[in-house]
């Protein structure tokens, strides 16, 4: 598989997201993993890269002239994110509610706002065993890490294929991570719960035009929603992975099965082939 | 000098609300004069940082005291600025007896300021 | 009414499948579905004939008024969160849009305003003095804590008679909505998975918790797929003076459960009768008057 990008998502965390993007990354002669779940990027404790390099990511947060502003609080009810006060003959602002929107500057009548940088989280890059790996950290409290996904994104470089751990939901920054994305691949669990969440995941992809399968993780014999999901909306199954007590162990301890394991790294290789091929008949298709 | 609680109605002797941000009313004593009045909380339907606006709110009444059950960082930030002080309401009573508890000295300065709302 | 939250770190531990089993087991005649990016717990949680909805709207968000939009460009070039789609009228995309009003402020022919935005519903299911709330967001509308503070305002607003107390389904994480749902929690369990990054999750839950002074007790789900880490969350809550309930093995029939559309606790299954157990082990906690 020569540069294409994939992107995982799921509806909801602990389908398995995460342990299939890190695992097919692990099988792909040459990869990047990109982990934009920033709010919980988990990728990382199963590669345990050598960090190369790291880069803070910066918002813009408006500085107030407490000599120049006058008190009118007309930037504070502007605000949509109550981000501003004012008590005791100040301003207090809140750097964890702003969107950075730049409003405020724009109704001081007095030009007391300025904007400086602020750091909202950092993305880091590093190997482990020949797989690139990068992953972004939000700070506990941000609104919101799309800035960061962004940022992500840009390191993907060319040549390679990459392999994008999306946020769970459908949220915007769900939206950001899946924008450069060549095909997607929907992780899901074989219960209601699993088909529910499915279709809200399904639903964004939709929107975006963007081809698209699944994989049905932790599958057992019986009923599956899932799959019904899945026949009923022409979503190709790209594989139902069993449920597997050994698989559960070495992922709950954040190892990579395919490269502890001949028989998983087969299993993984085969999907890749797998997601490749629907990739391009996608791409074919879309031309 | 003003005391706040935050309360579920509007009634003789409403309860107190179980948070600051999203109760539904604030009731307003007047330690002086022995009269209250209810003051609306606007921030009640608000879709994030509702703590910060009620308490601009607070802030802007003249209130120099609020009796509440609990009360988020980002409110506390702007309270604390303007100078009031905060004390945690007994569960077990209502209002009217919380306000009576508080000038018998039985209430407590709250210390739990649990983490705000971020606006998603 | 006192109230219960079940809580877990990430999404995927089993919170919902808890939560079910307590509904079923406690006979509450009051519960609610807190998780409103993804709520489940209706499948489950069935058997309410009657259905009640009502629209949620979220921070209104900007809508140009295409026969004003005289295409300027300033709005778009002005906006920094890439939502304005150029064109003549202009558009806004809904998906990108943060509701912030800039654009409003700087159009120069009044062409833009903010609009409420129909961002889900809200259902309140009812049967003979029992009432279930929850509530759906819409695709891409992001998180809300208003939205689950106005889900338990609708539960308890209908409640009748004396409970003893709610059983409240939280969302995952700990954002916004996971701090909506702590307000006015009386006793908080938190379902952790036993791995790796399940232990990271179940520290940070812990402390936002905390914080809000509710009774904090913790179980592990499907606990023998890793015995280690299990020991490890034990050890964990003991460390911290935590109130550790028990275990809940994996159990495949806790799949057939939810596929039927009842709880663990309504067949007869190894995770129901550990769920069974939990719960008979929390409930003084649950119903004790006194913090």
């Amino acid at each position: 598989m020569k540069g294409k990008t994939i992107a995982f998502l799921s509806g909801k965390g602990g389908t398995g997201k995460t342990f299939l993007a890190v695992n097919l990354a692990s099988v792909a002669p040459s990869a990047v993993y990109i982990d934009c779940d920033v709010e919980e990027p988990n990728g990382h404790l199963f590669f345990r890269p050598a960090w190369q390099y790291s880069r803070t990511i910066h918002v813009p947060l408006p500085q107030v002239d407490p000599a120049v502003c006058n008190g009118c609080r007309k930037c504070v009810d502007f605000c949509a994110f109550s981000a501003l006060a004012w008590a005791n003959g100040q301003l207090i602002l809140f750097e964890a509610l702003c969107h950075g929107c730049g409003g405020c500057m724009m109704v001081c009548p007095n030009q007391a706002l300025c904007e400086a940088d602020r750091e909202i989280g950092e993305i880091k890059g590093g190997t482990s065993a020949g797989v690139r790996v990068i992953s972004g950290f939000l700070k506990p409290g941000e609104a919101t890490g799309v800035s960061i996904v962004k940022s992500l994104l840009t390191q993907a470089g060319s040549g390679c294929s990459v392999f994008i751990d999306c946020p769970p939901g459908s949220s915007c920054m769900v939206s950001e991570s899946i924008r450069d994305a060549d095909y997607c691949v929907l992780v899901a669990e074989p219960t209601r719960f699993g088909a529910h969440n499915l279709n809200m995941v399904h639903e964004l992809l939709r929107l975006y035009n963007k081809p698209c399968g699944a994989v049905l993780n932790k599958c057992q014999p019986g009923e599956d929603p899932s799959r019904d999901y899945c026949l009923h909306h022409g979503v190709p199954i790209l594989a139902r992975i069993p449920f597997d007590e050994r698989l559960g162990l070495l992922n709950s301890n954040a190892q990579i099965a395919v490269r502890e394991d001949k028989g998983y790294r087969e299993m993984f290789q085969a999907l890749l082939l797998r997601i490749d091929k629907e990739a391009c008949d996608a791409a074919v298709g879309h031309s | 000098m003003i005391i706040a609680i935050p309360v579920s109605g509007k009634g003789q002797n409403p309860a107190v609300a179980t948070s600051f941000g999203r109760a539904a009313h604030f009731l307003m004593y007047d330690d002086e004069t022995g009269q209250y009045k209810i003051l609306e909380n606007a921030a009640m339907g608000s879709t994030g940082g509702a703590g910060i606006q009620a308490a601009q709110a607070i802030v802007d009444s003249g209130a120099e005291m609020l009796l509440t059950p609990q009360c988020g960082n980002n409110a506390a930030k702007v309270l604390a600025a303007a100078g009031l002080r905060i004390y945690k309401t007994d569960p077990g009573l209502s209002a009217m007896e919380n306000l009576k508890a508080f000038r018998d000295n039985e209430l407590e300065e709250l210390r739990d300021i649990h983490e705000g709302y971020h606006g998603h | 009414m006192r109230q219960l939250v079940i809580l877990s770190g990430k999404g995927g531990t089993g919170k919902t499948t808890v939560a079910g089993a307590f509904i079923r087991l406690s006979e509450t005649r009051a519960c609610a579905d807190c998780d409103v990016d993804a709520p489940n717990l209706h499948l489950v949680n069935v058997a309410y004939p009657l259905r009640d909805d009502e629209p949620y709207y979220a921070l209104p968000l900007a809508d140009i008024d295409p026969a004003l939009c005289v295409s300027c460009g300033e709005c778009h070039s002005i906006c920094r969160f890439d939502a304005i789609i150029p064109g003549g009228p202009y558009r806004v995309n809904d998906h990108s849009c943060e509701g912030c009003g800039v654009c409003a402020l700087v159009c120069s022919v009044g062409a833009i305003h903010m609009k409420p935005h129909h961002a889900g519903n809200m259902t309140l299911y009812k049967k003979e003095n029992a009432v279930f709330s929850t509530a759906e967001l819409k695709m891409g509308s992001g998180t809300s804590g208003l939205l689950v503070s106005q889900v338990k305002k609708r539960m308890n607003a209908v409640v009748e008679g004396d409970i003893p107390f709610s059983v409240v389904d939280g969302s995952p994480g700990i954002g916004c909505p996971v701090i909506a749902t702590l307000s006015g929690a009386d006793v908080t369990l938190i379902v952790a998975e036993p791995s790796l990054s399940g232990i990271s999750d179940l520290e940070r839950i812990v402390k936002t918790a905390r914080g809000f002074g509710t009774q904090v007790a913790v179980c592990v789900n499907k606990a023998d797929i890793n015995p280690a880490r299990t020991r490890q969350i034990q050890e964990y809550c003991k460390r911290e003076g935590l109130f550790f309930v028990g275990c809940i093995p994996y159990d495949p029939l806790a799949v057939v459960a939810v596929n039927r559309g009842v709880t663990i606790a309504d067949i007869q299954c190894p995770s129901g009768n550990a769920a069974a157990e939990v719960y008979r082990r929390l409930l003084p906690v649950i119903t004790q008057r006194s913090h």
